[in-house]
Parts: C-alpha cells; structure tokens; sequence
C-alpha cells in the first residue's frame, strides 16, 4: 500500500477517531441529532484538522519541544477561530444550530493528537492527508449515527439542509409519513446507544475479516483504548 | 552554563512571541473581512424573525434601526436592559417588539420576543430560544407547531385578566396534555408583556435619542 493509501485507510477505518479512537466523543454524542448537524460539525473539524497539520508541519523542526503544545493549541484555536467566524458570517443558521460546538473543536482532543503525532514528525503533503482523512472518518461516523437518531427520533432524513445551503433545499428532506418518532433516540441516550451499536457494528466487521486466523480475543488496532474527555 | 539556559529560555520564547505574532495577524485579517457579512447576515436574520411577528403593512420605517432602550423590569421577566424596536406608518406609531423572558418553564428561562400593535392587541409572539424537553414542551417553538400563534389578535380586552391562563388553570388558551408547565409560563409572560406595554405605552413610542 501507498503512504497516501495507508494515511487514508488508517484515518477511514483501522484508527478511526469516531468508533476506534473514541476520542471528541463530547461533539461526536451531543450533535448527532441529524445527519446535517453531524456532517456539519465533521467537515467542520476534518478543515481544522487538515489546516493545522499543514500549519504545524512545515515549521515543526522549528518548534522547540518544550513550547510545541502551547504553540499547537495557538495553531489549532487560530484556525477554529477562522472557521467559526466564516461559518458565522455565511451561514447564520447553521451558527446557529452548531453554537458552542464549534468553539469547542479547539479542545477536542483528535485535533492536537493528530498535530502531535503526525504533522511533527511528516512533512506537508502527506500530515495534510491524514488530517483530513482522520477528519472525513470522524465525519463518516458523525454522519451515520446522526442519521440513525434521526430516524428513529423524528423520522426524518437531511432535515436542516436548508440552513447549511439555502431554502431551496428544503424540499431533500425525506419524511416517514405517519411516524411520530421515538423521543428516546434524540435524546443523550439515544446518542450512547447508537454509538455502542456503531463500534458493535465494526468490531464484528473486523473479527470477521480476521477469522481465519483464530485469535478471537480484543482486537484492537489502535493499541489500548484511551478514554476522551 | 547559566548563559545556555539564558539562550534556549530566549530562543523559545522569541519562537512562540513569532507564532503568537503571525496568528494573532491572520485573526484579526479574518475577523475584518468576514465583520461586515457577520453583521449583514445577523440583521438578516432578526429582520426575518421580525417579519413573522410584524406584517409589510404594518409599517414603512426601518424597524431594525428604530429602537429604544427599556429598563430592566419585573413583568418583561429581564434584569438587564432591553431593546425594543418600534414599527410606524407615516411616523405614527403601529407596533412595538418587546423581549420577555419567561423564568417558570419547565427547565431554564423561556425567551420571547412579543410584537403589540399600538391599539394593544397581539401581533405575534415568537420563541427566541427556550430549553424545554424535545417532543414535549418544544411545541411553543414555531419550527414544532402552530401553538405559538394562539396569541395572534389577543389583548388584555378580549380576554380578560382571569382569563389569561392555561384551560387547565380555567383559562383560555389550549395546551398539550402532558406538557402544562412550559404553556403556562409562556401565557403568564405574555400577559404581563401586555400589562407592561399598557403602562409604558407612551415612553415606547417616545422619539429615540
């Protein structure tokens, strides 16, 4: 496999930030009430990511140890900064429903392990790639459990398209006709359950692929599991 | 061996004075160019939310910019000042838009924005933010259901002050079983918005500056 593919398969599936890593779990369950908001907030972190990896990476031998996290948080908050006040500026609504969330990219902690354990040690190109493709994982996951909740919770799909691109897109919704949604599934719960079910879903993809080989026990690519914030 | 640690103390410092310089530059370039779509796009959307409450014929003045501040006071439910925006005709006054806010819903403080017309009744009543349970007592938000626009056309004649409460408390206005708290709160502060306005009427029409 080519670095580039390797970076991409890493951040899609093997590492990925939403159901492997388990790190920014804080966005990953509080905003998942759509398929928008979810989608939103993952791209929104995925341009974070791939921003401060370029940012950190050309200057890292120029960065002394003891400073590099102060100086990666000032990277990373710089830039959420420079997202939030765009996204605020172009797309009120979407501010809106996003809020804090935005705001609170600077200390998800995906965002500065990826600074801290790729774009220091690689160069442009490829600490770029990983962190947008750590980002389109996140968002991948983001995505999915968002849809999940909304159809169950309010038996909809892509409700909200409207806010991100403009009333004319009001009409993508898809609506379960007589379906009064399960109240649970919107609520925080409804995010837990769905999550477990989500990394459920790719351990048993996972243990299935490496069956043949008959180590059955805890298989975990990313090394040990690190509880998030 | 003191001069090192002078030197490499120095070095990183000047290192991290040059980030902080090159990104504190790049925030302020942003922050001055998307400044003025952030402002446009935030009077937009209060101009919209004014239009639900205040029709095109209810006015020829620009309501953003007519405003008055309010003092802080009990019946609008706020402990800091207020702006209320004033709609006219030809200068004659025709609506005002007040904020209330609600302190008894069923979990946090219930923001409203009223618009009065000048003979005292109802013109609308929106909710600008509320944080009631999802698919219970969110249906005071207009984007959950129509209940909100009970209070088009009311006034402190048509319904008399015994009256403005929930049908459970032997009222007027309907409710949703299940969810009595949050309807209940949002009447009561719409009375009082009203009682307010009948009060204060002449001072919220008052020329600003």
């Amino acid at each position: 496999m080519s670095e580039f593919k390797e970076i991409a398969y890493n951040g899609l599936w093997k590492q990925n930030t939403g159901v492997v890593q388990l790190l920014g779990l804080c966005p990953t369950l509080a905003i998942t009430t759509s398929v928008v908001n979810g989608v939103s907030l993952g791209l929104a972190t995925a341009f974070v990511m791939a921003a401060s990896n370029g940012a950190v990476s050309p200057v890292r031998k120029f960065v002394p140890a003891e400073i590099r996290v102060p100086v990666f948080i000032l990277v990373i908050a710089a830039l959420v900064t420079v997202i939030d006040l765009t996204i605020h500026g172009f797309a009120e609504p979407l501010h809106k429903v996003l809020g804090i969330f935005i705001p609170l990219i600077v200390v998800n902690c995906i965002v500065l392990a990826r600074v801290e354990s790729f774009a220091a040690k690689n160069p442009p190109a490829p600490a770029i790639w990983d962190g947008f493709m750590m980002g389109i994982g996140l968002t991948i996951v983001l995505g999915i459990l968002g849809g999940i909740r909304e159809i169950i919770g309010k038996g909809t799909l892509f409700s909200g398209l409207d806010l991100a691109f403009g009333a004319s897109f009001k009409h993508y919704m898809l609506t379960i006709p007589d379906y009064h949604g399960f109240l649970l599934a919107i609520l925080p719960p409804g995010a837990f359950l769905g999550l477990a079910c989500l990394i459920a879903a790719r351990n048993w993809v996972e243990q299935r692929k490496s069956k043949p080989t008959p180590t059955m026990g805890q298989d975990n690519p990313s090394g040990s599991l690190k509880p998030a914030h | 061996m003191s001069e090192t640690i002078f030197k490499h103390a120095s070095k990183t410092a000047i290192t991290l004075i040059a980030f902080a310089l090159v990104f504190t530059a790049l925030l302020a370039y942003v922050f001055n160019i998307t400044k003025a779509p952030i402002e446009k796009s935030e009077a937009e959307a209060r101009m919209a939310l004014f239009r639900q409450i205040v029709s095109e014929n209810m006015h020829d003045n620009n309501i953003l910019k007519d405003q008055i501040s309010i003092a802080p006071n009990d019946l609008l439910g706020n402990k800091q000042a207020t702006v209320a925006n004033r709609a006219r005709i030809n200068n004659t006054p025709a609506a005002v838009i007040l904020e209330a806010i609600a302190h008894d819903g069923y979990s946090g403080d219930i923001k409203l924005l009223i618009a009065i017309k000048y003979n005292g009744e109802i013109s609308g009543v929106r909710v600008l933010s509320h944080k009631e349970t999802p698919g219970l007592g969110d249906y005071i938000d207009i984007a959950k259901g129509n209940w909100i626009k009970l209070f088009d056309g009311e006034s402190l004649k048509k319904t008399t002050s015994e009256k403005w409460a929930v049908k459970k408390d032997n009222g007027a206005f309907d409710y949703m079983a299940g969810a009595t708290i949050t309807p209940r709160a949002v009447v009561k502060a719409v009375h009082q918005a009203l009682q307010y306005f009948e009060a204060n009427k002449q001072t919220l029409f008052a020329e600003s500056k």
